[in-house]
């Protein structure tokens, strides 16, 4: 009986002097992977133009029914994507949004990505609809691959920036 | 003369020991349970009416939320269930990876069981133990998927996406470190007198008994009764390999943590042997009537893009008829039954869930026995209360 129970305290014992495997978070954080499937954002081509042309496969594909699009024509003096049409409203719930990827998946221009910002908490609800202006990558990050995520994202001014 | 009366006391839905939300209503005498009432519902999502409102392929996300530990055997069991309605091929690197993803599962599955049941106890080191070495499989699917739990990795006709590069190799130092492992736990607890005391002879579940109860899975074997559907009826490349079935002898608590135990170590036997004959090729089936064409596809080719736009909006619509489909996930048989109307969504989805099965037994097993007897077999019992409630 007492040599079984040496034989898992020796055990244990080893084990202490072994390297921890603890990631002190968020200090420190775990990598992320190129799949990530995280909070979604709106790609840009080379030339800064909108790569969604406003198909709406996103909206319709979706399980959870958040996404919300409205599509416009491109007019000579107003073009923001390169195609006849481009997405006027653009509203992502993501508070619904159960990150299952189809979105990306059947997007036929490659559009919409889900990268491999994980963490997004806010103090008002309101904030978890995601507007097209929030969702579209800034213009000086146009055709490069997503940054990963600030160390703090809190202040990632996902918080402070308004809606309606 | 004194007289006793007993008491009612109600253990859950926030007790840390009933897994989830069950709430046990136990008519105690002094410690000894005379009646026992489990209460579910708690958890109640509506999964299965759900899925009548929305396509097929919308449907697998779904899957998924009801047993969050065996996610890829709930995916697989509905996937293969409507590529059955269709009667679609799978390619056979698709079959393999399934097969490994299944496998994966399970090993995680039954950590997080041998983790809870163990912490239950009193044993928290094999808590801890068990938890890290199920990080590397959460590892493993978010490199594949892209997250780590609802992996959503099985779609009709084959997978989310071929493996990434260098997934096999991480892959392989897992199967090569895991047995050992799996050692330490034994150390831990197998031979540990505290732990046989709790768990010899406690809850003891004859194989009668558990037929009675329509018990699956790990449960089932526990009590003698050798049943795997793995065997019984092979589907994905089951057959072609060598692997064995753990069964125990007597039923009890104790049986219950040593197949499970075992299992794990047959999951790897097997995840060897699929890695050996993994063979290369597409990953899923080219029928653009029901399965998504690549991507690179439809860039380049209308017809490719109209198939994809039509899936994408309408989904498919297969016969009128009904299927039902059961793999052996981890907590037994994990079954799918759909009714299609020959429109694109289910006209009916029936999940015959493990899990609910197995809550069905435990007032069987813990009335006249003692208070913390219940912990040990409701622990010992295995199930997820997302897929009981559903």
């Amino acid at each position: 009986m007492i040599v079984e129970l040496i034989q898992g305290f020796s055990l244990t014992l080893r084990r202490l002097f072994s390297r921890p495997i603890t990631v002190q978070y968020p200090e420190q954080k775990r990598p992320s992977v190129p799949r990530a499937r995280g909070l979604h954002r709106l790609e840009r081509h080379e030339n800064g133009l909108e790569r969604c042309i406003g198909c709406g496969l996103c909206a319709a594909v979706c399980p959870a029914q958040c996404i919300y699009l409205e599509a416009a024509e491109n007019t000579e003096e107003q073009r923001y994507s390169p195609g006849e049409r481009y997405c006027k409203i653009y509203e992502i719930n993501e508070f619904r949004c159960i990150f299952c990827g189809y979105c990306e998946e059947v997007c036929p221009v490659d559009a919409i990505i889900l990268g491999p910002q994980m963490e997004f908490s806010m103090d008002n609800p309101k904030n978890f609809i995601y507007d097209k202006e929030r969702l579209l990558v800034a213009l000086e990050s146009k055709g490069k691959l997503p940054a990963v995520p600030e160390a703090d994202s809190r202040s990632s001014g996902l918080v402070t920036s308004s809606v309606s | 003369m004194a007289q006793t009366e007993t008491m009612i006391l109600n253990m859950g839905p926030q007790h840390p020991s009933t897994h989830g939300v069950l709430r046990l209503e136990l008519e105690l005498d002094g410690e000894t349970v005379v009646k026992a009432t489990p209460h579910i519902g708690y958890l109640h999502t509506g999964f299965e009416k759900n899925m009548e409102y929305k396509t097929y392929h919308q449907c697998i996300p779904y899957t998924d939320r009801m047993d969050y530990l065996s996610t890829v055997s709930n995916n697989l069991a509905f996937t293969m269930a409507v590529e059955k309605l269709l009667g679609l091929e799978v390619p056979p690197r698709a079959e393999c990876v399934r097969v490994i993803w299944a496998e994966l599962n399970r090993i995680g599955s039954h950590l997080v069981w041998l983790a809870t049941q163990a912490l239950e106890l009193g044993a928290a080191t094999p808590f801890l133990y068990a938890f890290s070495e199920r990080e590397k499989i959460l590892d493993l699917f978010e490199m594949a998927s892209g997250v780590r739990m609802m992996t959503s990795y099985n779609r009709i006709g084959g997978l989310m996406a071929d493996l990434p590069a260098g997934w096999s190799e991480k892959l392989v130092e897992f199967l090569r470190e895991f047995p050992a492992k799996v050692d330490e736990y034994e150390t831990l607890l197998t031979n540990n007198p505290i732990w046989l005391r709790r768990t010899k002879g406690v809850g003891v579940l004859s194989g009668a008994d558990a037929l009675k109860y329509s018990l699956s899975g790990p449960n089932l074997r526990a009590s003698g009764v050798n049943w795997d559907i793995r065997k019984s009826s092979p589907y994905l490349l089951y057959d072609q390999f060598d692997f064995r079935v753990p069964v125990g002898e007597v039923g009890d608590t104790f049986d219950r943590y040593i197949v499970r135990i075992l299992e794990m170590r047959e999951s790897v036997r097997i995840i060897n042997q699929a890695l050996k004959v993994l063979p290369t090729g597409p990953v899923r089936t080219d029928n653009p009537k029901v399965v998504f064409p690549e991507k690179e596809r439809i860039k380049s080719s209308m017809e490719d893009l109209i198939h994809h736009f039509k899936l994408a909006t309408e989904g498919f619509s297969p016969p009128a008829g009904e299927v039902y489909f059961s793999v052996e996930g981890p907590r037994g048989e994990m079954g799918y039954y759909i009714v299609s109307n020959g429109s694109n969504m289910p006209w009916r989805v029936r999940v015959r869930p493990p899990s609910f099965l197995n809550v069905q037994a435990i007032p069987f097993l813990i009335e006249g026995k003692m208070i913390p007897d219940v912990i040990a077999i409701v622990g010992s019992m295995d199930f997820v209360l997302g897929e009981v409630d559903r």
